[in-house]
């Protein structure tokens, strides 16, 4: 059985459900002939931290890609179905630029952009017209505060950012990511080239976040999905399987029995 | 115990030859340029001075010096590189950055493969033909920069359109994320990485259009100009062709002279080759990821 719950987390069932943040019905995603993700509807809630567990080729990282409409770039992908986010329909917004500038991505493995680490996190405040000098090093320092990098760059802003290490990588795309100022934070398996000890410190911070965003989290760790989601989604070769409360899940009280298979690790 | 086999012997055996018989191919491709460079330098070397490099030629060519032909030279690439790079670069950027894979896009590929593979004496007569006659540019430097720019046109495309792709496709990934548009990201990642790539295209352009004969030698460069050019409507003499005039249309020409010449023409090319390998170099060691 888990220990006590982290504090403040899913085990307060008291307080009125936020409304949702992004709403997903009957989505369906294909690659020319090929379905990737058939039929998933699930909304998810302001300040939550929605986890998607699942073995490699279920569609989860295709989801992703639909929420902020990266479907555009990939001339083969065909979606059907309804997104709303923040209410409105993401194929709806003016420009598909606006709706990506809400919504923050972290790819699996660390980008850091061929810039001095100031500009890496300055880049999404310019590209929004912000100019002033002052302006920018408030927001790079406090979005690299919040992404856990502050003290340990903080001498050397203006060294590259494709030059730190993989784990520090990750964090300042993090804090680019902040730097949008995001309703809604996207992680796609973060901690894939990341070492243990870093992947615990952006877990710290995600925590943190919470407050603040709406985060959903793909991650191939059932484990890290037990210590961060409120509620997981089960995704299994292209069919959302499950969706439940993270604690319920990993305490058996599944409706489909392949989930517990699988946060048992009997298969995946 | 291991034991080396027959076999085995046999196959070390074959192994070195295939080896030595790979080598000395490689080595054989050392020999010609060699032999020209130092053909060149011995025969060509005493010809040059600073009033070779800066005379008139004399005497229906036979003395003096070629100081038009070298300047011609120089404006041709020039006013080439002023309509092949911006036109060349622009369309790499779009066939790398924006051209979605259909009929169009592979139309323009074909294009330039066609483009690459037409003879210099087409592009010859395509540059009588168009800008010599149908734009009225007259046998000038310009109608010649413009054929030789056509002719370069691929390599410029090529070479950017390369560097562009070296930039990895994450970095895009990661800029459209943050909301930027297609423009952005390229002109705040792509463009930045790529363009030591892009230079590098262009100088191996250079030192191919400075040695072009045939394209300019209906469209604008001549035999002997007394004058220095002024504008682009001028004509203009040619290292390259001046090369092949004195080697092949004049009689008296001393026998050194084109030596002369050809050193300074592929000290032109070689030069710039230099400059494109230092420029490699240096792009190597700011890799940025």
């Amino acid at each position: 059985m888990p220990q006590a719950p982290p504090d403040a987390g899913p085990d307060a069932p008291s307080t009125p459900p936020a409304p949702p943040v992004l709403e997903v019905e009957n989505l369906s995603i294909r690659y020319g002939d090929v379905s990737a993700l058939r039929n998933v509807s699930l909304s998810v809630h302001e300040h939550e931290i929605f986890g998607i567990i699942g073995p490699a080729n279920s569609g989860k990282t295709s989801f992703l890609k639909t929420l902020n409409r990266m479907d555009r770039f990939e001339s083969h992908m065909r979606v059907e179905g309804h997104i709303r986010f923040l209410g409105r329909d993401v194929r709806a917004w003016r420009n598909v630029y606006a709706l990506r500038q809400h919504i923050g991505v972290v790819f699996p493995l660390p980008v850091g952009l061929p810039l001095s680490i100031y500009d890496n996190v300055a880049l999404s405040p310019r590209l929004r017209g912000v100019t002033d000098r002052r302006e920018l090093d408030v927001i790079v320092e406090r979005c690299l505060t919040r992404a856990a990098l502050w003290d340990e760059v903080k001498d050397r802003l203006d060294s590259l950012g494709s030059l730190l290490s993989g784990g520090q990588q990750q964090r300042l795309t993090i804090a680019r990511a902040l730097s949008q100022d995001p309703a809604l934070l996207l992680l796609d398996e973060f901690s894939i080239a990341v070492d243990p000890v870093t992947t615990m410190r952006i877990e710290d911070v995600l925590k943190e976040l919470r407050k603040e965003m709406t985060i959903i989290m793909v991650t191939n760790l059932v484990q890290q999905a037990r210590r961060l989601a409120d509620r997981t989604a089960f995704f299994l070769t292209g069919d959302c399987v499950e969706i439940g409360r993270t604690d319920d899940l990993f305490e058996g009280k599944v409706k489909d029995p392949r989930t517990y298979d699988y946060i048992l690790g009997r298969f995946g | 115990m291991f034991k080396a086999t027959e076999l085995n012997l046999r196959n070390e055996q074959r192994e070195k030859r295939w080896r030595l018989l790979f080598l000395l191919m490689a080595l054989l491709l050392i020999l010609p340029v060699l032999i020209i460079l130092i053909l060149l330098v011995y025969r060509g070397g005493p010809v040059i001075s600073w009033s070779f490099l800066f005379e008139f030629p004399r005497n229906g060519m036979t003395e003096g010096g070629i100081f038009p032909a070298l300047l011609g030279t120089i404006f041709l690439v020039v006013v080439a590189l002023v309509f092949s790079v911006p036109l060349g670069v622009a369309a790499a950027v779009y066939l790398s950055e924006y051209a979605p894979d259909n009929w169009l896009t592979r139309t323009i590929n074909l294009a330039i493969i066609n483009l690459a593979g037409v003879p210099s004496i087409v592009h010859a007569l395509f540059g009588v033909g168009a800008f010599v006659l149908f734009f009225e540019f007259g046998t000038s430097i310009l109608a010649a920069s413009l054929t030789l720019g056509i002719m370069t046109l691929p390599v410029v495309i090529v070479a950017t359109r390369e560097s562009l792709q070296a930039v990895p496709h994450a970095f895009r990934e990661a800029c459209w994320a943050l909301g930027a548009t297609r423009w952005q990201t390229i002109r705040r990642i792509v463009l930045p990485n790529a363009v030591s790539g892009i230079l590098t295209g262009i100088i191996l352009e250079v030192s191919r259009t400075a040695g072009e004969t045939a394209p300019i030698m209906f469209t604008g460069a001549a035999f002997f100009v007394p004058f220095l050019p002024e504008s682009v409507y001028d004509q203009t003499m040619a290292l390259s062709l001046h090369l092949y005039t004195i080697s092949t249309q004049v009689t008296g020409v001393p026998e050194d002279l084109p030596f002369g010449v050809a050193l300074v023409l592929i000290g032109i090319v070689l030069s710039m080759n230099a400059l494109s390998i230092a420029f490699r170099v240096y792009l190597r060691n700011k890799k940025k990821w």
